[in-house]
């Protein structure tokens, strides 16, 4: 989207311009984007304070005081052990990393049939894949639902992985569209050093691809963590909880008692924010490629 | 978009565009020679065969399913021709949901104009810009089922909006969750609360993209912080905000996860995605759910072909 020139362009632009001072617009500026902040923080910090009253304290203090032990962790432990938690991150992993590395693998090596060879029909199949990110996964799930029962798929982690496999299509486009900028003069010769096309693939157009590998990653990743609907809708077993279908278990039994439902939550965000916190340049880009396909 | 843009343009002439483009037809035609004609097709094999089994499958079967009165179980189901679409269509409450969508569209104009702004604001000489970008931006990383539980506990009643409220001198408790005048408007701000951070980043690319050299010769002209706003910076990122207007409409009909998991549907905030989940899942009624998304694909699938036709393929050049 943006090519490092043109935006260290706007950025040296924008240091040279006008600086701001304490004027009525700059303070304006930074009340706003405190307020905004605020605005995101402030229910955040709630149920992370609420997350360390007792349960005496959360029913009867205000959601704004600060709890009486600061290191009361205990209700960590109830959320790990009663909601389940250990066993919906062992699920998410086991998901996420089987279809993480197949939508790597899917999404590069149909980038590869697609940039990298002429073939009759291939009109077809890319209209195919364009026509599929038009449709919205959820009008489809109806029918959907009886394609994984059929499947015999339905309630076992294998109906997850194959929904976040098959409908997949911002990943191929990302795939494609970094595959252009790699030289087939690679590819021939390779060929000329009598490589098949696998040998390329593998040896040459996969390791070169690495960048938009993390992308996908990271994309696919977060998105995978944060679903609910297709646990929800296809593995009811509590066994196969995921992340976010244990932490919305958590609302029958512990209805009444938000200090476990708040541990839960921040023990639920606090992945996502070490990733945010370590991967930061990469997610804003990744989601920027990807949301714009 | 620039993947498809680049698709559109490519058209039946091959891309002129790329500097490797010349030599590159003529590589091609040297390596169809070098492969077989099913080379191709191992490496589609797999997407394909789950492309179709899991996206045009689905379709085909949902407008079967949706000229029957099939309960999603049973192994015979009538054929109803097109009655689950006339009862769609003559019962008003199935056709509430679209108010719903409504008030979401709304509060995704008051999303898109927010990201404008900050977006606006981050781009220029700004202290602390990364700190505050990762702070309005982190929601959308969030885990959608811990953003239900955040403002659930928010909104309850004495809870965190209502101490804070108290805190300013307004008092008296408001349903937040519980008033059917005020379920959909709390709803859609947490969706604003969600989603405006990634409008913001996707605005702050597109304006960080515009070459430095346009501010200065504005500057030196005259123009001021609006002037530049108006003159500069909107055209040029004119794509993306329509783009994201779109989005937003297709966004608001699709609404599904927060109200699901904070009211379930409740108190006047069923959604159309909710309902037609309910219908297949909770009232076995897979006919009608199914006629209910084939709309829902259908206007979808109208507003998009309507962006198509409307907005312009190619970006804005400036420079």
């Amino acid at each position: 989207m943006t090519t490092p020139d043109t935006a260290l362009a706007a950025r040296r632009g924008a240091r040279r311009s006008p600086r701001a001072r304490f004027t009525v617009g700059g303070t304006a500026k930074y009340l706003s984007l405190v307020i905004a902040s605020a605005i995101v923080l402030v229910p955040l910090l709630v149920v992370f304070l609420t997350s360390l009253k007792t349960d005496k304290e959360a029913s009867t203090t205000g959601p704004l005081t600060p709890p009486g032990n600061w290191f009361n962790f205990g209700n960590y432990l109830t959320a790990f052990q009663e909601g389940r938690l250990v066993q919906a991150l062992v699920n998410t992993a086991i998901i996420l990393v089987i279809s993480t590395t197949g939508t790597v693998l899917i999404g590069s090596m149909t980038a590869y049939a697609i940039d990298r060879f002429e073939f009759r029909l291939k009109k077809l199949v890319m209209g195919l894949f364009l026509v599929a990110t038009l449709v919205p996964g959820v009008t489809t799930q109806v029918a959907t639902f009886q394609i994984v029962n059929d499947l015999g798929a339905f309630n076992t982690r294998w109906a997850a992985i194959l929904l976040y496999l098959g409908t997949d299509i911002v990943s191929i486009y990302v795939f494609l569209q970094f595959i252009r900028s790699i030289p087939v003069s690679l590819d021939e010769a390779a060929r000329l050093d009598g490589a098949n096309s696998f040998t390329i693939y593998r040896r040459i157009i996969l390791p070169m691809l690495k960048p938009a590998v993390a992308t996908v990653v990271i994309i696919k990743g977060i998105t995978v963590y944060n679903d609910f609907y297709i646990p929800f809708l296809y593995m009811p077993d509590s066994e196969l909880g995921t992340v976010s279908t244990a932490l919305f278990r958590f609302k029958g039994p512990f209805g009444a008692h938000w200090e476990t439902i708040s541990a839960g939550t921040v023990l639920v965000i606090l992945p996502t924010f070490l990733v945010f916190l370590t991967l930061q340049r990469f997610i804003y880009s990744g989601f920027a490629a990807g949301s714009t396909k | 978009m620039t993947a498809l843009q680049k698709d559109r343009k490519r058209g039946p002439a091959p891309a002129p565009a790329a500097p490797a483009a010349p030599t590159k037809p003529a590589l091609h035609r040297r390596t169809t020679r070098r492969h077989w004609w099913f080379t191709p097709w191992l490496y589609l094999l797999v997407p394909l065969t789950l492309l179709v089994a899991f996206t045009y499958l689905p379709i085909i079967d949902m407008f079967g399913y949706s000229a029957t009165d099939w309960d999603g179980i049973s192994p015979t189901s009538e054929n109803v021709g097109a009655d689950n679409y006339l009862e769609l269509f003559t019962r008003p409450e199935l056709f509430k949901v679209f108010l719903v969508s409504g008030v979401y569209l709304t509060a995704s104009f008051v999303q898109i104009a927010a990201a404008l702004y900050f977006a606006t604001v981050l781009s220029f000489n700004t202290r602390f810009r990364n700190v505050f970008k990762g702070i309005l931006f982190f929601p959308y990383l969030m885990n959608g089922v811990a953003i239900g539980f955040v403002f659930l506990y928010f909104f309850q009643p004495g809870g965190t909006l209502d101490s804070l409220l108290d805190a300013f001198g307004h008092h008296g408790k408001q349903m937040w969750l519980g008033d059917p005048d005020l379920v959909n408007k709390s709803l859609a701000g947490v969706s604003v609360w969600r989603y405006m951070g990634l409008n913001m980043v996707l605005f702050l690319g597109a304006i960080q993209s515009i070459p430095g050299h346009l501010y200065e010769a504005a500057s030196l002209d005259g123009a001021n912080r609006w002037q530049q706003f108006r003159h500069i910076i909107a055209p040029s990122i004119k794509p993306i905000i329509s783009l994201s207007v779109i989005l937003a409409i297709s966004g608001s009909l699709a609404v599904f996860e927060i109200p699901y998991i904070m009211t379930g549907g409740a108190n006047g905030s069923q959604t159309f995605v909710i309902q037609t989940v309910n219908l297949a899942f909770k009232f076995d009624k897979v006919g009608l759910a199914s006629a209910s998304a084939v709309v829902l694909l259908a206007l979808i699938l109208l507003v998009t072909w309507i962006q198509r036709r409307l907005v312009p393929e190619e970006r804005v050049e400036l420079s």
